[in-house]
């Protein structure tokens, strides 16, 4: 069982998020930058486990510069075998897409795992575009996954509640909450993570197909107005005429 | 040239379709282009051709309900390629995740998912940016283009007139995913996709007590959320945990109650239009974020409002 797990990095939600260049680039002084959490709790321990009950090996592979380095170690340090780093900095989901899927085409994987969507962008576009790159089924937003032989059973999200689904590997499957729970690292895989392999491989040439242009902030909260709580036709009111909301 | 627009059309066809095919025909208005819709689904031909008050000119339906992500791509790049499609439009929903990716790739298509506003003219899109504390324009430098539209987005608004339906039944090969167990999509509202919704948290001490949530909810027809101990400890199920680690929404309202304000809470719900919080505690910090607060018990409040609500007969 051949897995490969697609990690990237987020700012931790808890930043203080700014802008440089007149708001064209993304101030990273002070970020603290973890593994964007679909793909380490979810996507990442589901790779493991299913390691463990099954053999194999599970591999990240990353579209980065050497500075993501330290949250690549840390899934090696959650319990992945080996950590690929394709070097280059990833412009956009296509550039990603494209980078994972020349590295995977010709290594069998039997399960290619990502988070359903990076926490800053929410974007749930990777997923997709390696499946199509790969003529692969793609099974996004998944809660559960069960493996009998060479066939998966899915557990996903679809309108109106969960439904399962069923297909033949190999697949790609983008995890959500329920799929597995979250791992922290040991001092022992921490010290493991060191000498696993973290292969750093060049990237191949694409064009980015999207450019950010800049950033905004949204416009200040007004302040909050307090309402009596013993007055709640009040509230009613007010989300009706002047929110015309309800 | 044209405007596609992608929907699904399964038991009718959903606010969100309608605010995609809206999205697709100004667009199309603004390129001097014709709004196409291409569906798969069970609607009948009328439903359908009432897309025409969204802008669409033309309606070509699947008739198939057990389509997966493969066979829609297929169904989308022909319609797209037959059509002389220069933009493809999705809704941000479960069908528009799975499936627009692989048609931009397929399309050799920029793509910018979770569209929040209507693109400039140079295709240049307004999304989310870093857990919604942020908007990022980005724009899209390819021929072809892909545009999904974040659900509640932008209020699509009814005109005149009704669009030419045409039935497919080209060959889409063999589903490759199979559907075991098919959930029956019932008149409650989806969560990612409502425009009002309640929410409470741990305030409210145990699942015993969601029935003063639900009351409000149906009272204003919401759907419901809840925090993300809430749906941990299995008082509620987990799809209805908000927040970073949960589902991110932009409802026009959300009513908080009994929900501190974490951070990482907040990253779900702060695209809210209008937030609500009812919170004992004066110093919770989700009345930063607010827009009305209320200092008192949920148990003593959420009853009242909805009282309120029922008697303002709206
Ligand atoms: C990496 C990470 C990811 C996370 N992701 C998420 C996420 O996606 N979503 C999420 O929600 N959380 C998330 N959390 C957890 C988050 O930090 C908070 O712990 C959580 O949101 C708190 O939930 P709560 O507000 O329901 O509970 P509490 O923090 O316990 O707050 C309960 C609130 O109820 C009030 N209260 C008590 N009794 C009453 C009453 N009778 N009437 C009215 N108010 C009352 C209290 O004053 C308090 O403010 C995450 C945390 C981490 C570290």
């Amino acid at each position: 069982m051949k897995i490969l797990v697609c990690i990237s990095k987020s700012p931790d939600t808890t930043s203080k998020i700014g802008f440089t260049d007149n708001n064209t680039k993304f101030d990273v002084a002070g970020i603290q930058y973890i593994i964007n959490p679909y793909d380490e709790w979810y996507a990442l321990v589901k790779g493991i486990e299913l390691k463990e009950a099954n053999g194999g090996s599970v591999t990240t592979i990353t579209v980065g510069t050497a500075a993501d380095e330290p949250t690549i170690r840390k899934a090696l340090a959650i319990g992945a075998d080996e950590a690929v780093r394709i070097d280059a900095e990833a412009t956009d989901a296509y550039f990603v897409a494209m980078q994972i899927s020349e590295y995977a085409k010709d290594k069998a994987f039997d399960l290619i795992l990502l988070g359903k969507e990076t926490i800053s962008y929410n974007g749930a576009q990777v997923g997709g575009m390696v499946a199509e790159l790969l003529d692969t089924p793609y099974v996004s937003l998944a809660s559960k996954l069960e493996l009998n032989g060479t066939t998966a059973s899915i557990t996903r999200e679809a309108k109106g509640g969960d439904e399962l689904v069923e297909g033949n590997l190999p697949l790609v499957i983008s995890a959500a909450k329920g799929m597995a729970e979250q791992r922290i690292p040991n001092m022992r895989g921490i010290m493991a993570a060191r000498s696993k392999p973290l292969n750093v491989v060049a990237a191949v040439a694409v064009d980015a197909l999207t450019s950010t242009v800049n950033f905004e902030m949204p416009a200040p909260k007004s302040g909050v107005k307090m309402i009596d709580p013993n007055n709640m036709d009040e509230l009613v009111a007010l989300l009706h005429n002047e929110e015309k909301v309800i | 040239m044209s405007v596609l627009v992608y929907i699904d059309s399964i038991n009718g066809v959903a606010k969100n379709a309608q605010e995609a095919v809206f999205y697709g025909s100004k667009i199309a208005a603004e390129h001097g282009m014709e709004t196409i819709v291409v569906t798969a689904g069970n609607s009948d031909n009328d439903t359908l051709s009432a897309l025409g008050q969204y802008g669409a000119k033309k309606v070509i339906a699947h008739n198939n309900i057990e389509l997966d992500s493969q066979q829609l791509t297929k169904l989308v790049t022909d319609v797209a390629k037959e059509n002389n499609s220069s933009v493809v439009i999705f809704s941000q929903d479960l069908t528009g995740k799975a499936v627009a990716p692989r048609v931009a790739i397929r399309l050799e298509a920029g793509f910018v998912s979770g569209a929040i506003a209507l693109p400039s003219n140079d295709f240049t899109v307004k999304v989310n940016a870093f857990s919604g504390k942020a908007y990022c324009n980005m724009k899209i430098n390819s021929a072809t283009r892909v545009i999904s539209v974040s659900p509640n987005s932008l209020q699509p608004e009814a005109g005149e007139g009704t669009a030419e339906v045409q039935a497919e039944s080209c060959d889409l090969g063999a589903s490759r995913i199979i559907v075991k167990n098919k959930v029956e999509q019932t008149g409650e509202i989806a969560l990612p996709e409502a425009e009002l919704v309640v929410s409470a948290g741990r305030g409210l001490k145990g699942p015993e007590n969601w029935g003063i949530v639900e009351d409000l909810a149906k009272a204003l027809g919401a759907a419901t959320a809840c925090s993300r101990p809430v749906g941990d400890a299995g008082w509620r199920p987990h799809h209805e945990h908000v927040g970073q680690t949960g589902v991110a929404i932009r409802p026009n309202l959300y009513i908080a109650a009994g929900i501190s304000g974490a951070i990482q809470h907040l990253a779900g719900v702060n695209q809210s239009k209008v937030i609500v919080v009812i919170n004992t505690d004066p110093e919770a910090p989700f009345f930063k974020a607010a827009d009305y607060g209320i200092v008192g018990d949920a148990f003593e409040v959420l009853p009242r409002l909805t009282a309120a609500v029922k008697a303002a007969n709206l």
